[in-house]
């Protein structure tokens, strides 16, 4: 019997234990855009290291349940890789709750072909038709003959959806155009293709390949911050209202200096240049 | 003792019926999002886009001609070899050549992917001077190497156990020892090398990371050898995990595994079936 009462008591204290230690414990849920992941996810463990206090759990899910989710209040910080839309908007005053947009980060996109070609500059349109398979042959867009080896990424990757929302105009890439599951992959692929390509994030550019000028601008993190490449957008968390207590604390860390490191390593151009 | 062994066997076999039961539970809702005969013979694969199109038949032909031309590549080199080895060679040669060939299927699939990305698509493009070496020819012929070491091995162990006394008698009969083996050997190893064959292409079909790296990824009807094709393994890999949970993407993923499921169920009937009906009883029934 004294064994049985033991017991429950140990259980009562470790269930207590428990129980206070989530009252306690500040607890941040983050969700959304697979493309701000790898960002939240580096800043959540250094920052859960730095605050050990803190718990931060979070889920991909895109930036519409990002968004959804800071509307819905099931989280505190809603990741997205693009703006919040009107409807959005209407749907999120109707409930009382203001969402503000925190832009953490820029991405851009580079379209990149193999160092043999000697197109050095297409324009947005050109890209578009390439993509398309409209445009077939390097010699419609200036360069010397021979079939261009279309190659673009799976369908889920994030800069997929830049280049389909910023490229493509939400048109259908053509079916034959090669597909690979990194930005790697690109890399790889187009270094050995003489006729190929393809569109990588800004800090994938290297020797093996050469990027081309958009509409005669070369991307670069100071053409990207100035707005004035085209084949780039914003990185943001929204949160529910004006952010206060933990949520503040974490959205600060992403704009110290410490965050946008991370944000450089994650792939993406920070907003500020310390 | 027994029934622990018992539990051991029923263990496995129950672990396998819920996989199969979750492959279909989560495969099967896409046919509230597409009708089953635009899933199988829908010619686009645009699962992202809004509306969706969740057309597998790319796909489908995809993995069926991938695995033609690897067969047609990896079925002789596998079974010749293996007659060699276990007939024509002297005993020293098979007992080097049967050991590398068998640490051939030992080769990790990502290596020999990353083989057929890095160093065969280059070469095939320059010396056949096409576009693209990321094609169906590159992915047949990376799954043709992984494909021979089966068949050899399991070949080599069938032609191997044709009994003696039949070689010898086809010898005593006056028939030359080429005519020995095409009348005498082969059809009565026959059932083993189907097997061997089946088993050697249904590894093939399966295959993911070869056809991932090697194959090129576009979701097109292949018109050529050398056009770049997308196989049913390969889209699962590189979309699931970026398919948001519950989705029509996520349930369509599902569903190629179903298809891909009943190919090597099929594949696997099939080797039942032949292996049962070649089989040689004794030395009698040729």
């Amino acid at each position: 019997m004294n064994r049985w009462i033991k017991s429950i008591l140990i259980l009562v204290f470790g269930l207590f234990c428990v129980a206070s230690s989530q009252v306690f414990a500040g607890e941040l849920v983050i969700k959304g855009s697979t493309t701000v992941l790898p960002i939240a996810q580096m800043a959540a463990e250094t920052f859960m290291a730095e605050n050990p206090d803190v718990k931060i759990s979070l889920s991909g899910g895109g930036s519409g349940n990002g968004i959804k989710a800071i509307i819905d209040g099931t989280a505190q910080i809603g990741n997205a890789s693009r703006f919040i839309k009107q409807k959005e908007v209407s749907l999120a005053v109707t409930k009382g709750v203001y969402p503000v947009p925190f832009r953490i980060a820029l991405d851009a996109i580079v379209p990149v072909v193999n160092p043999k070609n000697s197109v050095t500059d297409l324009t947005t349109a050109q890209l578009k038709d390439i993509y398309l398979g409209k445009i077939k042959d390097w010699k419609d867009v200036g360069g010397t003959p021979g079939k261009i080896v279309v190659i673009s990424r799976d369908s889920s990757s994030g800069t997929f959806g830049v280049w389909q929302e910023l490229v493509m105009l939400e048109d259908r890439v053509v079916p034959s155009a090669l597909t690979v599951p990194s930005n790697g992959g690109i890399v790889q692929a187009v270094a050995n293709t003489p006729g190929a390509i393809g569109y990588v994030g800004l800090g994938y550019l290297n020797k093996e390949i050469k990027a081309i000028k958009v509409n005669g601008v070369t991307g670069t993190e100071e053409t990207t911050l100035n707005g004035s490449f085209p084949i780039s957008r914003g990185l943001f968390m929204f949160t529910q209202g004006w952010p206060e207590g933990e949520t503040m604390d974490f959205i600060n860390y992403i704009f110290s200096k410490k965050g946008q490191e991370l944000v450089r390593k994650a792939g993406s151009i920070p907003v500020f240049g310390f | 003792m027994r029934s622990g062994f018992l539990l051991v066997a029923l263990f496995s076999i129950v672990a396998l019926s819920l996989i199969i039961i979750f492959l279909f539970l989560e495969g099967i809702p896409i046919l509230e999002h597409v009708s089953l005969k635009e899933f199988l013979f829908g010619q686009y694969w645009y699962p992202t886009d809004d509306p969706a199109d969740f057309g597998i038949l790319p796909l489908i032909l995809g993995s069926i001609y991938v695995t033609v031309i690897s067969g047609m590549i990896a079925i002789p080199l596998g079974v010749m070899t293996a007659i060699y080895l276990a007939q024509i060679a002297p005993a020293t040669v098979s007992q080097i050549v049967k050991p590398i060939v068998e640490l051939l299927a030992s080769m990790p699939s990502v290596v020999i992917g990353f083989f057929g990305m890095v160093v065969v698509a280059p070469f095939i493009q320059q010396l056949f001077n096409i576009p693209v070496g990321l094609n169906m020819f590159n992915a047949s012929l990376m799954l043709a190497f992984m494909a021979v070491p089966t068949i050899c091995s399991i070949s080599e162990d069938a032609v191997f156990s044709v009994p003696t006394a039949l070689k010898e008698a086809s010898l005593a009969l006056g028939a030359t020892h080429f005519e020995t083996l095409v009348r005498v050997i082969v059809p009565a190893s026959l059932s083993g090398i189907c097997t061997a064959i089946i088993l050697g292409l249904s590894r093939a079909v399966g295959e993911t990371m070869v056809v991932l790296m090697a194959a090129g990824g576009a979701a097109m009807i292949p018109t050529s050898i050398f056009d770049p094709v997308r196989p049913l393994p390969a889209s699962i890999a590189a979309e699931m995990a970026e398919a948001p949970f519950r989705s029509e993407h996520y349930h369509a993923l599902f569903a190629i595994g179903i298809v891909l499921f009943v190919f090597t169920f099929l594949f696997n009937l099939l080797a039942d079936h032949i292996s049962y009906k070649f089989r040689q009883v004794g030395e009698a029934s040729l």
